[in-house]
Parts: C-alpha cells; sequence; structure tokens
C-alpha cells in the first residue's frame, strides 16, 4: 500500500459513481484496546458485501483523510485513511493505519463482492 | 436601526459559547435574528450523562434543545435545511450554496456570523464558513452584509492575529448560561458555576471581520 494521494483517489472515486459497488466498511480499536490500556473502551464494528451506489463522492482533508460518499438515502463516512492499495485497478482499498502500522478503519469499494476471489 | 442578522452553523450548540451572548444583546436592542443551523448533530457521541438519548432519538432531542435554546437566546426564526452532520465538506456544493444563497436572499442581513474557514477545528465548521464566504464573496461589495466569524483552533491567534471585535456579554450572561443549559444531552450546565467563574469563561464574545479580497 502506498500513503494517500488524495487527487488520485478522487479520481477513484469520481470513476466509480453511479455504478453498484460492493462495500467493505470497518473500523476497530483491536480486540486488545482495554487489555493493555484499561482506560479503553474496545470497539470494533464492520459491514461486509453490502451493494451501493454513491450520486456524489469526495476525499478531505491533509491526512489522516476522510471519505464521504452521497446516496439516494444516506451517506457513507469514514474518517483516518492513510493508505490505499496502488495495485488494484477496478477495486478501491483504502485503509487508515496507526503510527503502529495497525489497521484502524478501512474503506473498500468493488464491483464484484470481496473474499470471493479464489 | 435594528440589525436583520444570519446565522450560519452546522450543528445545534455550535451557537451556545461563541455567540449566544452577543446574539441576545442585538435582540435586545431590536435585531431580527434567523439562524440557519445546517444538520441536527445526529452523528453526535453525547448522549447525555447518564446516556437518555440514542442515535435513533438523538436528532428529534436536540432539535427540541435547539429550539430551547433560540427562545432563550431570543432568535425569532429558526431555519433547519436538513444536511447531514459530518457531510457539509463532502456536500455537493452548488446544493449548499443555494441554501445559503437563499437565506441570504431572503433575510437581507445587515450583519452574518459563521465560523472562520480553516481556523475552526470540526470539518463541519470549516466546510460551512467556507460556503457562506463563497456565496457572500459574489454578491458586490458595496451590497455585501458585514461578516463575523468565530475561531478557536489552536493556531487561529498566530494565523489571524487577535480577533479584532470583541463583546461584552456580562449582561446576557443569563440567556448565555440558558442556552448552554437547553443543550442537555451535549454540556453539562454551567448554571451552578460562581458568578465570577462564569464571568471569567463566558463573559466576553470574540469574532474576526471577514476580509474579502476584491
Amino acid at each position: 500500500m502506498l500513503p494517500i494521494d488524495p487527487s488520485v483517489i478522487q479520481q477513484r472515486i469520481d470513476s466509480m459513481t453511479g455504478d453498484p459497488l460492493y462495500l467493505h466498511l470497518e473500523q476497530t480499536t483491536g480486540a486488545y484496546a482495554a487489555h493493555f490500556d484499561s482506560s479503553k473502551h474496545p470497539a470494533a464494528s464492520f459491514i461486509s458485501n453490502i451493494i451501493i451506489v454513491y450520486s456524489h463522492g469526495g476525499i478531505s482533508g491533509g491526512g489522516p483523510y476522510r471519505v464521504g460518499l452521497k446516496m439516494a438515502q444516506g451517506w457513507v463516512y469514514c474518517e483516518g485513511l492513510t493508505h490505499y492499495e496502488e495495485t488494484e485497478s477496478d477495486r478501491l482499498i483504502l485503509a487508515g493505519h496507526d503510527n503502529t502500522g495497525k489497521l484502524v478503519v478501512a474503506l473498500q469499494l468493488s464491483p464484484k463482492p470481496f473474499g470471493r476471489e479464489r | 436601526m435594528a440589525e436583520r442578522i444570519l446565522v450560519l452553523l452546522p450543528h445545534p450548540d455550535d451557537e451556545a459559547y461563541g455567540m449566544s451572548g452577543t446574539l441576545a444583546l442585538y435582540v435586545r436592542e431590536g435585531a431580527q435574528v434567523t439562524y440557519g443551523c445546517l444538520t441536527l448533530g445526529e452523528m453526535g457521541r453525547n448522549m447525555g450523562v447518564p446516556p437518555f438519548a440514542s442515535r435513533v432519538t438523538l436528532p428529534a432531542i436536540r432539535k427540541l434543545e435547539l429550539e430551547e435554546a433560540c427562545r432563550a437566546i431570543g432568535i425569532q426564526d429558526l431555519r433547519l435545511p436538513g444536511f447531514h452532520d459530518k457531510t457539509i465538506e463532502f456536500e455537493e456544493p452548488e446544493l449548499l450554496e443555494s441554501v445559503i444563497a437563499g437565506l441570504l436572499d431572503e433575510v437581507r442581513p445587515t450583519l452574518v456570523f459563521t465560523f472562520y474557514p480553516g481556523y475552526s477545528v470540526h470539518p463541519d465548521h470549516d466546510a460551512t464558513g467556507a460556503a457562506v464566504v463563497r456565496v457572500i464573496g459574489r454578491i458586490p461589495a458595496e451590497d455585501r452584509p458585514k461578516l463575523l466569524c468565530v475561531a478557536f483552533s489552536k493556531d487561529h491567534v498566530v494565523a489571524l492575529g487577535a480577533p479584532d471585535v470583541q463583546y461584552d456579554v456580562r449582561e446576557t450572561l443569563p440567556q448565555k448560561v440558558a442556552s448552554i443549559s437547553a443543550h442537555r444531552s451535549q454540556f453539562p450546565s454551567p448554571a451552578k458555576m460562581s458568578k465570577a467563574d462564569l464571568v471569567e469563561r463566558f463573559g466576553t464574545e470574540r469574532f474576526y471581520t471577514y476580509k474579502f479580497h476584491d
């Protein structure tokens, strides 16, 4: 993965506008958050392979970055993104890693379901 | 002549700490105030202590709190265009600007309050201020209302200098405290603070006059 170049990501978001896409959206503090620091509240959620269509989307911020995707009935929003997968051409794979390299958030869009590649 | 004031902020409670005392002063002098609050703050994390709101009920609760805050300040006209919390920076600019331009056309304000773009911490604050600046910037200079901006990022004084406009709001502290207390899902009420502490923390409100370069 490479550090996010917002102009590259904006082009990718624009190119996927209006298409039915599989979404994977995830946020996690890590399962050990409270084990390592009792003041931390462990939390995680993900939603995988939900089909969405967005009419308008953008990337914003000075890094870590934010992405917002406007749909007919709501929004997809993600804050804390730092990296993207540069080898992907059909899919948009964005992630936010903390200063130890651990994943904190992920936002992924693809014309095909995730996890069915094999 | 009394002012016609338009307040443009993204979240219920954005008015409370920074400008409620000033708005109450203007209302006392006969000002007509319209407040366009762009979202219902529906993505806020504070749910009351102990929590009495949920993700589902928070927007309706915050709307009631905002209406109570407006009554406390004396704001006569509250508009809720219904944008979604956290998305102002991603909204279609034309849609956002058309709502703001519509309020400006209707209210014909002599004075506008918003956030200083780039120096207001929350992306919704910065995006709201930026949209207001874009729309007012298109009005011919001689017809523009005065634009006063709140800034509170850590670097704002270094970047912008000291605020050029300051209001002593000690006389409208009761209205200000009532407006803060109205947002009970979001803030602990300051009503029990001593008079001296209230004056120290809330007695002055500071703004920057936005300077258009043309």
